[in-house]
């Protein structure tokens, strides 16, 4: 089928170049269409490739279906309904997603949040981070012909879930941060929970490596494979472990610590070699000092409430509410009206599984929020794509995708 | 004119000729920009203070108020850990300015993304077209005018 090209994308795909266009070397070429269903694109990217034998001449994504108008729908929502948005935009990592839009709006709201809810938040981002990097590994090696650690990966996912739904009583769309702290107290006997993942977990990392770090087959397909210099990613707008894997030990944990990362002992991994191969690893270590991060915040878990004191924005205590008319009245008005936030505009980031997340907020002095941008780090590095994959072989478009861990609900929005 | 408690800021001092105005707000630096400058203004912050990274490129419509439209370019410098908010305001009547992809490629979705869901046309960029909504979509959906209630068929032959 020829596609209108009135309006359309970058790579012009004519009937002509469907009935094998000659390239300027001489060759034929032909346009392969990648996607929106295949299964390695893990969502659903287009990917548009212009072939010369195996060898990509050029190559256009094509995102947007995945498209629904979050920020449409950040602007009709009162603040505190619009943590339930977030968790839907990468709903691999939802707990990041609900952090920064929480400090987003509290920066404009000069709330202080007690330390006990900022070391939950640090806790359970951590984890969050595990989670995601459990998938992708999970789904990366199966992309390369890997089945069986997407399973081991599974088995350790699956106890972070059901550590997100102890708090939360959600396993993936846990919306647990709010604005002014968290939506819950700590739930009973957490403690060995988190500990009994926290002492596990090392040893099977352990057992992910030697699955695949040393295999011939893994090595043979991600070493040398996916390259892109570390200039054009920083002009692309890539951000996170794939910068790291360049050299670059850029973290905004580190950069500009949030909700007291300052207070935590932890590691920027980088590496230099800047292949699928070096992500992997790169991944691997930021597991462990996740692990690490996390046996921090539990040990050293501040006691104290879960809530910021301001009465006109935290939603009152449940037992209060059964013996005091003022506390009733204030959950009533909070939950049907909102609450109004000043006049201003802040640009909060955090680093999320995947890189920079940037959340633009704009209030005008009500109880909506006048404009939310969502700056998702999947969309900044998809971008990048055409620079990694042309002028390489198609069987590592498939290694050098995973690589990037990007999440099309992120993309798209 | 900036303010002159900003000045202290190497970035509102480098810009101090072509900025409209300035603020310094929740440890948020922004200045604005005439369109016409925006391109000039990035590219010094690029080149003179190693802002090396553009993280995001948006619109933000203040209708009904004119000029409607403001466009606004988030800069980070990873050496000096430092981040910084550029804006420009255009009209609503004919929504265009010039495209920054010269100076950071990166522009190029991010400017597709304003374009597709904001009207804001920017020029000489290498591919304006929409990115996240369908190719044939009318409208651009983040503007304060567009309708979030009804279907796009209103009117059709059940008479609603």
């Amino acid at each position: 089928m020829a596609i209108d090209t009135g309006v359309t994308s970058e790579l012009e795909i004519t009937q002509d170049h469907l009935e094998h266009e000659k390239h300027k070397s001489g060759h034929k070429t032909m346009v392969l269409n990648m996607g929106p269903q295949h299964p390695s694109t893990h969502g659903v990217l287009r990917l548009l490739i212009e072939l010369d034998g195996e060898t990509i001449v050029k190559a256009a994504p094509d995102i947007g279906y995945l498209h629904t108008g979050i920020e449409k729908e950040f602007e009709q929502k009162l603040y505190q309904q619009g943590v339930t948005l977030t968790d839907r935009i990468d709903y691999l990592a939802p707990l990041s997603n609900n952090l920064v839009y929480c400090l987003a709006a509290e920066k404009l709201l000069s709330l202080e949040i007690p330390a006990h809810a900022q070391w939950t938040r640090v806790m359970l981002s951590e984890l969050t981070r595990l989670n995601s990097h459990l998938v992708w590994l999970g789904t990366h090696a199966i992309d390369i012909g890997a089945m069986s650690v997407f399973l081991y990966c599974f088995r350790e996912r699956e106890e972070i879930l059901r550590i997100f739904e102890m708090f939360s009583g959600q396993r993936m769309m846990t919306s647990y941060f709010r604005i002014g702290g968290l939506a819950l107290p700590h739930p009973r006997g957490w403690q060995k929970r988190v500990k009994d993942f926290v002492d596990m977990f090392p040893s099977r990392v352990d057992q992910y490596e030697e699955l695949l770090t040393g295999n011939a087959i893994w090595t043979g397909r991600t070493q040398g494979v996916g390259y892109i210099p570390l200039e054009d990613m920083l002009d692309l707008g890539v951000t996170g472990p794939m910068l790291r894997a360049a050299g670059l030990a850029i973290d905004v944990r580190k950069d500009a610590p949030y909700s007291s990362y300052e207070k935590f002992d932890f590691k920027v991994p980088t590496s230099t070699k800047n292949d699928v191969f070096a992500r992997y690893q790169l991944r691997l270590e930021e597991m462990r000092e996740s692990c690490k991060i996390v046996r921090q915040a539990m040990d050293g878990m501040p006691s104290g409430s879960h809530q910021a004191d301001a009465p006109g924005v935290v939603l009152p205590e449940r037992e209060k509410m059964k013996t005091q008319m003022e506390s009733l009245i204030f959950h009533f008005k909070i939950v049907t009206e909102g609450f109004r936030v000043p006049v201003g505009e802040v640009y909060q980031a955090i680093e999320s599984p995947r890189g920079e997340v940037g959340c633009y907020m704009v209030s005008d002095g009500t109880q909506k929020p006048y404009r939310v941008h969502w700056r998702g780090p999947s969309f900044g590095n998809l971008q990048a794509i055409p620079k990694m994959v042309e002028g390489t072989l198609i069987a590592d478009v498939i290694a050098g995708l995973g690589s990037m861990d990007f999440v099309l609900g992120d993309t798209d929005r | 004119m900036l303010p002159e408690s900003l000045l202290e800021f190497p970035a509102a001092t480098l810009l101090a000729d072509i900025a409209v105005t300035g603020k310094h707000e929740f440890d948020e630096l922004t200045i604005e920009v005439t369109a016409g400058n925006i391109t000039e203004a990035l590219r010094r912050l690029k080149n003179d203070l190693k802002f090396e990274r553009l993280t995001s490129v948006t619109g933000v419509d203040r209708f009904p108020q004119e000029p409607r439209f403001e466009v606004v370019y988030h800069l980070q410098s990873i050496e000096r850990k430092q981040r910084i908010r550029i804006k420009a305001r255009i009209s609503g009547a004919n929504p265009q300015i010039e495209t920054v992809c010269g100076v950071y490629r990166g522009a190029d979705w991010y400017e597709r993304e304003t374009f597709d869901l904001f009207g804001i046309r920017f020029l000489n960029h290498p591919n304006m077209t929409r990115i996240v909504m369908p190719e044939d979509w009318e409208g651009h959906p983040l503007r304060k005018d567009y309708p979030v209630t009804g279907t796009r068929y209103e009117g059709d032959h059940h008479g609603h």
